[in-house]
C-alpha cells in the first residue's frame, strides 16, 4: 500500500477498512453465539431437561445432539457466506474481473 | 469364492480403475499444481473433496458403531466432527486462501518466524502420520474380511493405488480422485441405510424414521444389560462430553490436511462456499450415521437375543473369523451384549463392524455388501492421500527447501515433492502393516494435538495483529506440553502408568484446555514483548479483504 502521513487524510482512507472489519466481526459473533447455544447449550448443557419433550419419537435434547445441531451448523455457514458476499460488495472488495463479473 | 467376495472384488476393481484413470488425466507438471492444484478447483467439487478428505475410515467404518454403543453420548463425535466446520469457515479458511501459498506451516512461518514454522512443520508431520496409519489399517480390515487377503496384502494393494495417483497428480490428482471417492462412499453409505430404514419402519428417510425405534431400543437394550439409549451422560460425565465435543471441533479446524484443502479454491469467496458444500456433503453421512447405528443395533440385538449359540445368524460366524465378534466361552444362550471385551457379556461386538456388517445383519443382497466394502476403501484411501500430501509438503517444502536448499528450480521442487510423497507412502505401509502399539490409542488424540497447537496460533495470527512470534511460539509449546503431559498421565502408553482422570476430564478432552492455555500464554507473552514489525501488520491487514478496493458488480454500479 502507499505510505500515508498521519495528518493528511487517513480518516477516510482507513475508515472503510475499520467499518468492513467491524461488520465482519459482528456477523461472526452473532453466528458463533447461535453455534454455541444450539450445540453446547441444547445438545449438552440443557439436554436432560429438553429430553422430557418428545417429537416424532425423538427426545428433544437427543435430537439436537445427534441431528439438529448439524442442520443448524450448515445453515450458519450458508448465512455467513451470503452475508459476506453482500458486505464485500458494499465495500467494493469482492473478487471480480474487469467486467465486474465474479471470478 | 463366495458371492459376497465376487461382488466385493468387482466393486473394488472398478473403483480402483476409476481412480487411476482420473489420476492419469489430472497429472501435473508444476509445483503449484502439485501442492495446491493450481488454485483452480471449482467450489462444489472442492466441497466434495474436503468431505472425502475429512471423512476417514473412522467416519465410515467406526462412527455409527461408536454411536450405537455410546447411545446419546455418541453425539460428541457427531457434533464434534461437524461443528468444527463452522469455525473453519468463519475463522480460518477464507483468510488462509487470501494469503494463498502452499502449506500451513508456511503461513505460520510468514506470519511469525522461521522457528515457529519449523515447530509447526514437525507438528504437522506427527499429527498426519499418526492419522495415516489408522487409514492404512482400516483399508486392511476391509480387504481381510471381504476378500480373504491378509492385512499385509490389503495394505500393499491400497498403498499401490494411493502411490500411483498421489505421486502422479499431487494435489490435483488427489482432489479429483477425492471427488470420485466421495461419490462412491456416500452411495455406499446411503443405499443400505435407506434400505434398512424402509425394512424396519416402512419409511425410507433414516434421519426422520429412526425416532420411531428409539423407545424399542431403550427397552430391548435394558433387557440385554445396556444403558438406556437416549439417556444423556450415561457413558461420560457432562463436563467431559462438553470438552470432548469442543476439542474435536477446534481440532477439526486446526488439522493441516483439512485446512490445505481450502487453498485449492479459485477465490476467497470460493473458500467460504466450499466450507458450506463440504459440511453439506459431510452432513449427508453424519446425519445418517446415528440412524444406521440405531437400526443396526436393534437388528443385531433382536437377531441374537435369547438364541442358542449354535443357532446364531451367519454373520456372527463370518465376523468371528476376523476376531471382531466373539461369543464368550461356555455360553449357551445369548443374554447380554457389549462392545467391551472386559465387560464379561455373552456376545462381544467390535464397534468397527456395525457399518460393514449392517447389510448382512439386515439380510440385504450381496452386491450391496460389496458396495459397502468399496465405500470403506474409498473413505480410507481419500483421507490417507490428503494426509500423505501434508507429510510430503512439510518435508519437502517446509524443511528441505527452507533449511537445506534454498535456491531450487521448479523442476527440482516437483521432483523432491514426488520423492517425499513416495517415501511417505512407504513409511505408511510399514506402519500400517505393523502398527506401533501406541498408534491405535494416539490416533484419537491427533485432534487434541491439533487443537492445542495450530488453531490458536492461526486464529490469533489473523484476528490479532499484536500477536508476535515469541508469543505464538510460547503458546504452542505451552498448549502442546499441557496436552501431551495429561495424555501421558492418564493413558497406559510407552509403558507408563495410567492415572485417574482429574475433574472427570478424559484424555480425549484435554485438547480444549490445551487450546485455552495456548491462547492465554500467547496473549500474555505478546503483550509483554515488542509488537511485531510493521510489514507483518500489513500482511495481516491484507488477509482481511478478499479483493482490491473499488470492485463493482457488473449490473449495479454504485459509488464507493
Amino acid at each position: 500500500m502507499t505510505e500515508e502521513s498521519p495528518d493528511t487524510q487517513p480518516q477516510s482512507h482507513e475508515q472503510w477498512r475499520r467499518d468492513y472489519w467491524r461488520g465482519n466481526l459482528r456477523l461472526m459473533v452473532v453466528l458463533l453465539t447461535i453455534w454455541f447455544v444450539v450445540s453446547f447449550g441444547f445438545g449438552i448443557l440443557l439436554a436432560e431437561p429438553l429430553n422430557a419433550i418428545t417429537v416424532f419419537g425423538f427426545p428433544l435434547g437427543f435430537w439436537f445432539a445427534q441431528q439438529g445441531s448439524i442442520y443448524v451448523f450448515l445453515v450458519l455457514i450458508l448465512v455467513y457466506a451470503i452475508r459476506m458476499d453482500r458486505l464485500d460488495d458494499k465495500f467494493g472488495v469482492s473478487e471480480r474481473d474487469e467486467n465486474g463479473d465474479r471470478l | 469364492m463366495s458371492e459376497i467376495q465376487l461382488w466385493t472384488t468387482i466393486f473394488i476393481v472398478l473403483t480402483f480403475a476409476l481412480y487411476i484413470v482420473i489420476a492419469w488425466r489430472s497429472r501435473v507438471s508444476e509445483t503449484e499444481g502439485f501442492y495446491v492444484a493450481g488454485h483452480g478447483i471449482p467450489t462444489v467439487a472442492n466441497g466434495a473433496a474436503v468431505a472425502a478428505d475429512w471423512m476417514s475410515a473412522a467416519s465410515f467404518i467406526s462412527m455409527a458403531g461408536l454411536v450405537a454403543f455410546l447411545g446419546s453420548d455418541g453425539s460428541i463425535y457427531l457434533m464434534g466432527w461437524t461443528g468444527g466446520f463452522v469455525l473453519l469457515a468463519m475463522l480460518i479458511a477464507p483468510y488462509l486462501r487470501k494469503w494463498g501459498k502452499f502449506t500451513v506451516p508456511e503461513f505460520v512461518g510468514d506470519r511469525y518466524s522461521e522457528a515457529v514454522r519449523t515447530i509447526a512443520a514437525a507438528a504437522a508431520i506427527i499429527i498426519s502420520f499418526t492419522y495415516v496409519v489408522g487409514q492404512m489399517n482400516g483399508g486392511g480390515i476391509v480387504f481381510s474380511r471381504f476378500l480373504g487377503l491378509d492385512i499385509t496384502g490389503g495394505v500393499l494393494v491400497a498403498a499401490a493405488v494411493i502411490f500411483i495417483y498421489s505421486v502422479l497428480g499431487g494435489m490435483k490428482g488427489i482432489t479429483w480422485t477425492q471427488v470420485a471417492q466421495y461419490t462412491v462412499l456416500i452411495i455406499a453409505y446411503l443405499i443400505p441405510a435407506v434400505a434398512v430404514a424402509q425394512l424396519i419402519t416402512g419409511f425410507p428417510i433414516p434421519q426422520l424414521s429412526f425416532g420411531q425405534i428409539l423407545g424399542e431400543l431403550n427397552s430391548v437394550g435394558a433387557q440385554m444389560g445396556l444403558n438406556e439409549y437416549t439417556q444423556a451422560f450415561t457413558e461420560r460425565p457432562m463436563v467431559d462430553v462438553f470438552l470432548v465435543a469442543l476439542t474435536l471441533m477446534i481440532g477439526t479446524a486446526g488439522l493441516p490436511h483439512v485446512i490445505i484443502r481450502f487453498y485449492t479454491t479459485k477465490t476467497v469467496r470460493g473458500a467460504r462456499y466450499s466450507a458450506f458444500w463440504a459440511l453439506f456433503f459431510i452432513a449427508l453421512l453424519y446425519t445418517t450415521a446415528p440412524a444406521v447405528g440405531a437400526f443396526t443395533k436393534l437388528n443385531l440385538m433382536e437377531g441374537v437375543r435369547g438364541r442358542a449359540v449354535d443357532q446364531l445368524p451367519d454373520w456372527v460366524q463370518n465376523w468371528a473369523n476376523t476376531g471382531l465378534v466373539e461369543v464368550a466361552p461356555g455360553v449357551e444362550r445369548i443374554g447380554s451384549i457389549s462392545n467391551d471385551a472386559e465387560a464379561g457379556a455373552d456376545l462381544t461386538i467390535n464397534n468397527d463392524i456395525l457399518v460393514l456388517a449392517s447389510p448382512e445383519i439386515a439380510g440385504l443382497p450381496a452386491p450391496i455388501i460389496g458396495l459397502v466394502a468399496a465405500g470403506g476403501m474409498a473413505a480410507a484411501l481419500s483421507t490417507a492421500a490428503g494426509l500423505l500430501l501434508v507429510i510430503s509438503s512439510s518435508v519437502s517444502h517446509d524443511f528441505y527447501f527452507r533449511r537445506i536448499r534454498k535456491s531450487a528450480s521448479d523442476r527440482e521442487r516437483l521432483l523432491v515433492g514426488r520423492i517425499a510423497m513416495g517415501g511417505a507412502v512407504i513409511v505408511a505401509v510399514i506402519a500400517g502393516i505393523n502398527p506401533p502399539a501406541f498408534v491405535a490409542q494416539v490416533v484419537a488424540f491427533a485432534f487434541g494435538l491439533a487443537a492445542s497447537s495450530f488453531f490458536p496460533a492461526i486464529v490469533l495470527g489473523i484476528f490479532w495483529k499484536r500477536c508476535n512470534a515469541i508469543g505464538a511460539a510460547s503458546g504452542i509449546v505451552a498448549g502442546l506440553a499441557l496436552t501431551i503431559t495429561y495424555m501421558l498421565y492418564t493413558l497406559d502408553v510407552f509403558g507408563l502408568q495410567e492415572h485417574d482422570h482429574i475433574l472427570d476430564i478424559s484424555p480425549e478432552a484435554i485438547g480444549a484446555i490445551g487450546a485455552l492455555v495456548n491462547f492465554v500464554v500467547a496473549i500474555v507473552v505478546s503483550k509483554l514483548t515488542a509488537p511485531p514489525p510493521v510489514h507483518l501488520s500489513e500482511m495481516v491487514e491484507n488477509l482481511r479483504y478478499p479483493g482490491k478496493r473499488g470492485q463493482k458488480p457488473a449490473a449495479t454500479p454504485e459509488g464507493g
